[in-house]
């Protein structure tokens, strides 16, 4: 807990380091596999239609499977999500609608969200997933009061909230952690360390040994985990939101791992890091290392691997031609909800709008 | 003269006075190694290296708050924060520190700031699509420019680098891309001076940034119906200079202001308010506003498409002013 050893919990030969299993079953081994192939199914898809000029903008979290489905895997009903862009994978994991989830990146009428954010931006009150927030960081304030919202209630339940290494140069990120620190919120700031803030490297952010090692300035643990051995996220996850619900208080966790792909689709990284540098990383792809070690434990072949991305596929090839053939979303939500009930100015231009006289 | 986009013009400026004086330096997010999220600086962290072109941490109150500091310092710092949007991360450094600490220390400090950033939109969605102009040019003791052609950028940057004051130099996303006539060579324009940028006798269209496109767009429309135009830009909102439009009112009678970000208590709001009282005797009808949909600015194209003014509302506006 000194945050910088790194936890891992697979071992090259296949087994399990005792002290970091998180003991899922071997129906749950699989169902990780499932999540996390869906995922980079979804991210490959999501950058062909922007690409292709069917959506505005994609994120992907290609490389970043372990940590939000790791972490997705120990989340339990009323515990609440304040996930960055990246983290589609919480929310998927966590029993967010592949369909609704597509749905939001067209921005039409089979978004829940009614049009009004960016691709990548999901929210559902059901699930407790709040809106993502664009402006970096800018969630982690909120789920610390969120989180003592609970605790005031006495409900058993925690926050998690995700950012990247660059979030933890924001004034949000240290504030957050104090509020926590202070007010001992049921609180789990997961911070998944890719290496990079869009161009920027994580040795820009920070003069740190580590990120975790931040956690010691407010007073709380914090850890540091492979963030691409999705077993160890979810053990270390699963204990810090054990802890949180218990009344033990926030956790930081640093999960060490690598953005194999674009910042989002807005960008090119080959101007600011080299083939090799992916490559390396790329050897440690998170799904193809857990996949190893599923079929070193008997779990998975190379059938049922080609199986689980078939389906992935398909599934995400449904949710698309799903939402795709739904209309635009109606002119007049356009003045709806920005206030509860809506104002008369509001509602003389509609009107106005509608009418065609601008 | 060379036709070149606003982006190059602005870079040009920044670039000359990088080479002019040694003390300015560019600091900001990605505004090094990739060379600015719309590609401004693009170049200079090679020429000029990463002591001069600097990469920060993402923090914007810290860029401004440290901007003010090396300001205050002696250096000539222009602070970017990538788009209008994440100033509000850094608003008490500006408001409370940038614009006021040579008023507060009776005048015995300095803070030779420049801050660039862009306003703009293209489906980003309600929390990266705004203009946030007027509150900016609410503040005493900053300076607002917001200029809308190439030729503009380059000579008002140039003049808000050397300002002994801070400015908020606003650009536009959307115009990085347009190109216009640039003097070849050094020069610099004032700030604080509107410019009429089409002559006409029929209404006064008071505008700036994107929208001085718009409504040229709609003028050249309308002089084919025989209504002319004439075309205010502001160029810079704080200190506002009324006396284009002052003198425009004098013929025409009638006055539009149009502005890409919310009316209500926006710059079409004080300019109305100037001319309404300044040249009451000279107008024959109120003046009018247009400016962008009341609510945030939504992702779907379908509604992004109805929140900000187009050449044909304009061109119907003025239509109704002379009906
Ligand atoms: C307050 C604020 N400043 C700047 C940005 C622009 N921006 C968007 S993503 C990003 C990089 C974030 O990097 P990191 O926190 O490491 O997360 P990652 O994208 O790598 O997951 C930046 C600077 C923003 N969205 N919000």
């Amino acid at each position: 807990m000194n945050g910088l050893s790194m936890i891992a919990a697979m071992l090259p030969d296949g087994t399990v380091d005792p002290a970091n299993d998180p003991g899922l079953s071997d129906g749950d081994l699989l169902a990780v596999h499932g999540k996390m192939t869906l995922l980079r199914a979804l991210d490959e898809k999501g950058i062909a239609l922007q690409r292709s000029g069917r959506i505005g903008f994609y994120v992907p979290s290609t490389g970043q499977e372990a940590c939000a489905v790791g972490a997705g895997f120990r989340l339990r009903e009323g515990d609440w999500l304040f996930p960055s862009y990246r983290d589609h994978g919480l929310a998927l994991t966590r029993g967010y609608p592949l369909s609704t989830l597509v749905a939001q990146l067209f921005g039409n009428r089979s978004d829940a969200t009614r049009g009004r954010q960016m691709p990548n931006h999901w929210c559902d009150r059901n699930i407790h997933l709040v809106s993502v927030s664009s402006p970096v960081a800018t969630q982690l304030p909120h789920a610390v009061g969120t989180a003592y919202a609970s605790k005031l209630r006495g409900e058993p339940v925690a926050a998690i909230t995700t950012f990247g290494d660059g979030g933890t140069s924001t004034g949000d990120f240290h504030a957050a952690m104090n509020f926590a620190g202070v007010f001992r919120t049921p609180t789990v700031f997961l911070c998944e360390n890719n290496q990079y803030a869009i161009s920027v490297h994580v040795t820009r952010q920070t003069a740190s040994k580590s990120l975790a090692v931040k956690a010691q300035a407010y007073g709380i643990p914090g850890i540091r985990v492979d963030g691409n051995d999705v077993l160890a996220v979810c053990k270390v996850v699963g204990d810090a939101l054990a802890l949180a619900r218990s009344g033990g208080g926030p956790t930081l966790i640093e999960a060490v791992t690598y953005r194999m792909g674009p910042h989002s689709t807005s960008d090119d990284p080959t101007v600011y890091r080299s083939e090799e540098e992916v490559e390396q990383w790329r050897k440690g792809d998170p799904i193809r290392r857990y996949a190893a070690f599923l079929k070193k434990r008997g779990l998975l072949d190379d059938e049922a691997e080609d199986t689980a991305q078939a389906e992935a596929k398909e599934a995400v090839r449904q949710a698309v031609s799903d939402a795709e053939i739904s209309p635009p979303v109606p002119v007049e939500s356009l003045f709806e909800d920005v206030y509860e009930e809506m104002p008369r100015h509001l509602a003389e231009q509609r009107d106005g709008l509608l009418s065609g006289k601008g | 003269m060379p036709l070149i986009t606003y982006r190059d013009a602005i870079r040009d400026a920044l670039r000359e006075e990088m080479i002019r004086d040694d003390r300015v330096l560019i600091l900001g997010e990605e505004v090094g190694v990739w060379g600015g999220t719309y590609a401004v600086t693009r170049n200079l962290h090679e020429e000029f290296g990463g002591k001069r072109v600097i990469d920060t941490p993402i923090a914007e109150a810290a860029i401004i708050g440290a901007a003010i500091g090396a300001a205050m310092g002696g250096l000539r710092p222009v602070a970017e924060l990538m788009t209008i949007n994440f100033s509000l991360e850094a608003m008490d450094q500006i408001v409370n520190n940038a614009a006021k600490i040579h008023y507060m220390f009776g005048g015995q400090i300095k803070v030779p700031l420049v801050i660039r950033t862009p306003a703009g939109w293209g489906q980003l969605g309600a929390t990266h699509s705004q203009s946030f102009e007027a509150w900016f040019a609410h503040l005493p003791g900053l300076i607002v420019a917001m200029p809308g052609t190439p030729r503009d950028a380059k000579g008002l940057l140039k003049t808000a680098i050397r300002s002994e004051n801070p400015v908020m130099f606003i650009e536009h996303a959307r115009l990085y891309g347009l190109k216009g006539e640039v003097p070849e060579g050094e020069y610099t324009l004032p700030l604080g001076v509107s410019d009429i940028k089409r002559g006409g006798r029929d209404v006064t269209i008071v505008t700036y940034s994107r929208m001085l496109h718009v409504a040229l767009g709609a003028a050249e429309e309308l002089a084919k119906e025989g209504i002319e135009c004439e075309v205010v830009d502001l160029r810079t909102l704080r200190p506002l200079d009324m006396g284009p439009a002052y003198e425009s009112v004098k013929k025409t009678h009638r006055a539009l202001v149009v502005e890409e970000d919310w009316t209500t208590c926006g710059m079409g709001a004080e300019i109305a308010a100037r001319i309404g009282r300044d040249r009451f005797d000279h107008l024959d009808a109120p003046v009018e506003r247009l400016g962008q949909v009341e609510v945030p600015v939504p992702y779907a194209k379908n509604l992004e498409a109805l929140m900000f003014p187009d050449e044909r509302m304009v061109a119907d506006r003025v239509r109704k002013m002379l009906s």
